[in-house]
């Protein structure tokens, strides 16, 4: 049996924190494997070492059975492995061809590139992956599924003896999703040797021939697909059973509307929006990606135009309101986009925390912080939202896992106790353990009598978390359910486009 | 698709304004659009042009060059003193090109070596530049001998020499930015620098060659614009990082990197700012009102790179729903 990559006692410490003990597999070639685990659990580093980022402290890999001890990236890629990445590193400024060939342009006399052969390369790899664009195509102009399988072509275009995919679907839409998957399974038929890192345990499941589950930098369990279903990739994530995905709910919605939309309208955006918020209700907005969600959580805190209706806030409206000025009328809103909008990533877990509630500890006439005061506040809130005991306060917020980076984003907003908190896909990216967390927090705060909004591209997250459930569907409400209604099936329906059923 | 009728527009609006300048001279004082005041406005204007054009490099990475007026200033400073000293004509030019090149070797190792942030740097060297040049001229005007305002008021073909060097400098300079490696690089790097890293593209050798070139250029200018002159001045240079930049981004250039060109767009920045001055002269126009247009323009040029960003945003936001038309 010949192995595409044999990975042997891997170890890695980041000062003194041991992140890898001894982890050890091995993959075939022309097979696909699956590797989860909770965020912090080590995936990412064991990337890191294989892609050339890091290097390990022990251990051995073999890449084809020869040694292989990337020492920069560009080794790691000169030796065959290639990454497509949860964020795209592609410049929306170039063309297609010229974004795959970025390193390696072929040139004529020594100098200008060989468009005529770039152009028809790139032509070649894009009928692979299943893309149907002129390659002098500018990538501004192509959606992130068609990006992400721009990435694809660029990673075939080097030649790769692995492709590792890491949180590829995270941001593609559930039709984006198949044809990735579909350009995944013509790829491992002609022989490619993937890995595939994902929360999404059903695609797993689904995708790959062998599963690797991480733990605590150790290898918690191994072996061919069949032998796992995802209760059993779940308990040995964690390491116990999760008898309950959703904590238990204490309160119910009262009968006060805290916040309410009536006819909200943008063209080419939403349209005739209107529902009411109670105090203490979990409401949810389910449909696909691109349905108006995200842009309807922005008109609504005010960080995008609407041109018709209004928003109500306590019975007030909010008119043109600036998102300050919602701030301190008590909306909060927590963006689907943490690493660009929810967080300032080099700056400290203290400095993002207090960003929002900054100006409630500078309360004397000129307006110095109360550091002490500061000081005792952090704390309370970092025991309420569980953050990571090893994490400094000072540590940039970059160095955290995904899960612990929502909840310095969630904190962020606790701080400021909203009377009405939007959430945009709160748990993206999120592995098990920090969702239930971020979950509790949630419910927490509804039964303290926030009205919340919640947004989600999954539908198991609405049913077990919302009373009340919205579907949007091209910018508009297509369908509310109540909690004794709730009915994935219905759900669903009413998020697909109409077409597909009439 | 209206957004991209918008965008094509805004690509256009130099162009646009530059024909708008020259019908609105062209109308209200005959002299203005004669042959000799064309070729004339060209000359004048082939100084800034082949400034901004190593500028144009620098805006593409994200970066800016504001050393480039003071680099003018020491280069031509020390041809001066060579010339008066009785070194040939040659000589001096190369030297010339020479201090452009060394000007432009400090600023690349400051900002992509030691990774200092570009304003500073190059701020910190137009004081140092203007200072040494002064200390050098001991801040006297120097008249140059007639050969080099000779060989400056060349002609071949007719047209000027200054017209055939801001021909071919901006040129190459389109030629290498759209065909060569490094010139889609560079557009890379000024989209984002660490993402090109990452790529694998040698980020510092591409900020390195960005900034020599820059001094390259602000050497070539300053030549070009010595034979015009005939004379070194303590103003010599002065405002040029202002005027480079200006007509980079009256041409489309970005200042927030990955966007712009020298072809047509830099070019045209430089002839329409050149336009709107010789119009006013020809107009007898207050010379006290110049500065206020320079900065107008300035002022437009910003306006406009904000408006199309702008735009850009926009066509990037996702349309939900087809509107009935009404």
């Amino acid at each position: 049996m010949t192995f595409a990559l044999e990975v042997r006692g891997i170890e890695k410490s980041f000062s003194g924190v041991p992140v890898l003990r001894g982890v050890t597999f091995a993959l075939e070639a022309g097979k696909t494997l699956g590797l989860v685990g909770e965020n912090g659990a080590g995936k990412s580093t064991l990337m890191n070492i294989l892609g050339g980022g890091v290097q390990a402290d022990a251990g051995q890999m073999l890449l084809g059975g020869v040694s292989h001890a990337p020492r920069t990236p560009a080794d790691a890629a000169r030796a065959g492995v290639a990454f497509v990445h949860q964020e795209l590193n592609l410049f929306p400024n170039l063309t297609i061809a010229e974004n795959i060939f970025l390193t390696a342009f072929p040139t004529r006399s020594g100098a200008f590139i060989r468009y005529s052969a770039i152009y028809q390369r790139t032509a070649e790899l894009l009928r692979e992956v299943g893309l149907d664009t002129p390659p002098d195509t500018p990538v501004e102009n192509l959606s992130t599924g068609q990006r992400q399988l721009v990435e694809i072509a660029k990673a075939l275009s080097r030649d790769a003896r692995i492709l590792i995919f890491d949180e590829p679907t995270s941001s593609l839409s559930a039709r984006e999703c198949e044809q990735l998957f579909k350009v995944m399974g013509q790829l491992r038929r002609r022989g490619l040797t993937m890995i595939y890192i994902s929360h999404q345990l059903g695609d797993v499941l689904r995708l790959c021939d062998s599963v690797v589950v991480l733990r605590d930098g150790i290898v918690a369990g191994s072996g061919p697909t069949r032998e796992f279903t995802a209760d059993r990739l779940v308990v040995l994530m964690v390491g116990r059973a999760l008898t309950q995905l959703y904590p238990s709910r204490r309160g119910s919605a009262r009968s006060e509307i805290v916040f309410e939309a009536r006819g909200l309208g943008e063209p080419r955006v939403i349209h005739d929006i209107s529902f009411a918020l109670r105090r203490g209700e979990i409401l949810g907005v389910a449909g696909l990606m691109g349905a108006g969600r995200s842009e309807l959580a922005r008109i609504l805190f005010g960080l995008d135009p609407h041109s018709r209706g209004a928003v109500f806030l306590e019975g007030k409206a909010l008119h043109r309101a600036s998102p300050t000025e919602r701030i301190s009328r008590g909306l909060a809103f927590l963006t689907e986009d943490r690493r660009h909008e929810g967080l300032c990533l080099d700056a400290s877990i203290a400095d993002n925390l207090m960003l929002v509630a900054l100006r409630d500890f500078a309360r004397t006439p000129l307006k110095l912080l109360n550091r002490a005061m500061s000081r005792a506040t952090l704390q309370k809130i970092r025991e309420r939202i569980r953050l990571n005991q090893n994490a400094r306060d000072e540590q940039p917020v970059r160095t955290l896992s995904g899960g612990n980076q929502q909840k310095v984003v969630l904190g962020k907003w606790l701080l400021v106790q909203p009377r009405v908190l939007i959430l945009d896909e709160p748990t993206r990216g999120v592995d098990v353990g920090a969702k239930f967390e971020i979950y509790s927090q949630i419910l927490e705060l509804a039964d303290g009598g926030a009205g919340i909004l919640i947004i989600s591209s999954e539908i198991e997250e609405l049913l077990g978390l919302c009373d009340r459930v919205l579907v949007m569907n091209r910018g508009e409400i297509r369908d509310e359910l109540s909690r004794p209604e709730f009915d994935r099936e219905r759900i669903l329906q009413s998020a697909l486009p109409a077409e597909l059923f009439s | 698709m209206r957004a991209s009728f918008n965008r094509r527009l805004l690509d256009q609006t130099p162009t646009l304004l530059f024909a708008v300048a020259l019908a609105g001279f062209g109308l209200s004082t005959p002299a203005f659009l004669t042959k000799e005041n064309l070729l004339n406005i060209g000359v004048q204007a082939a100084p800034v042009g082949i400034v901004a054009t190593g500028m144009t490099f620098v805006l593409l990475t994200g970066g800016v060059d504001l050393s480039v007026g003071a680099a003018m200033f020491v280069a031509a400073a020390v041809a001066g003193k060579l010339l008066l000293g009785g070194q040939s004509l040659a000589l001096a030019a190369t030297a010339m090109l020479g201090i452009g090149a060394i000007w432009g070797a400090i600023n690349a190792v400051l900002i992509a070596r030691s990774r200092i942030a570009a304003f500073i740097v190059t701020l910190a060297m137009l004081f140092i530049g203007r200072g040494f040049a002064l200390w050098l001229t001991e801040t006297r005007a120097m008249n140059l001998p007639d050969s080099f305002l000779r060989v400056g008021s060349a002609r071949f073909a007719g047209i000027p020499a200054a017209l055939w060097l801001l021909g071919l400098v901006a040129g190459a300079a389109q030629i290498t930015l759209s065909f060569t490696p490094f010139g889609r690089q560079l557009h890379a790097v000024g989209q984002d620098q660490e993402a090109a890293r990452k790529a694998g593209v040698n980020t510092k050798r591409i900020l390195t060659w960005t900034y020599l070139l820059s001094g390259i250029a602000a050497a070539l200018g300053a030549v070009t614009a010595l034979g015009q002159l005939g004379a070194v001045t303590p103003k010599f240079g002065e405002n040029y990082e202002f005027k480079a930049i200006a007509a980079a981004v009256l041409g489309g250039t970005s200042l927030f990197g990955g966007r712009g060109a020298v072809l047509p767009g830099t070019l045209i920045g430089a002839l329409l700012i050149q336009s709107i001055e010789n119009g006013l002269v020809l107009r007898n126009a207050d010379p006290y009102f110049y500065p206020l247009i320079t900065s107008a323009i300035i002022f437009v040029a910003i306006c406009l790179d904000r408006v199309r960003s702008a735009i850009l945003a926009k066509r990037t936001r996702r349309h939900i729903r087809v509107e009935a038309t009404t």
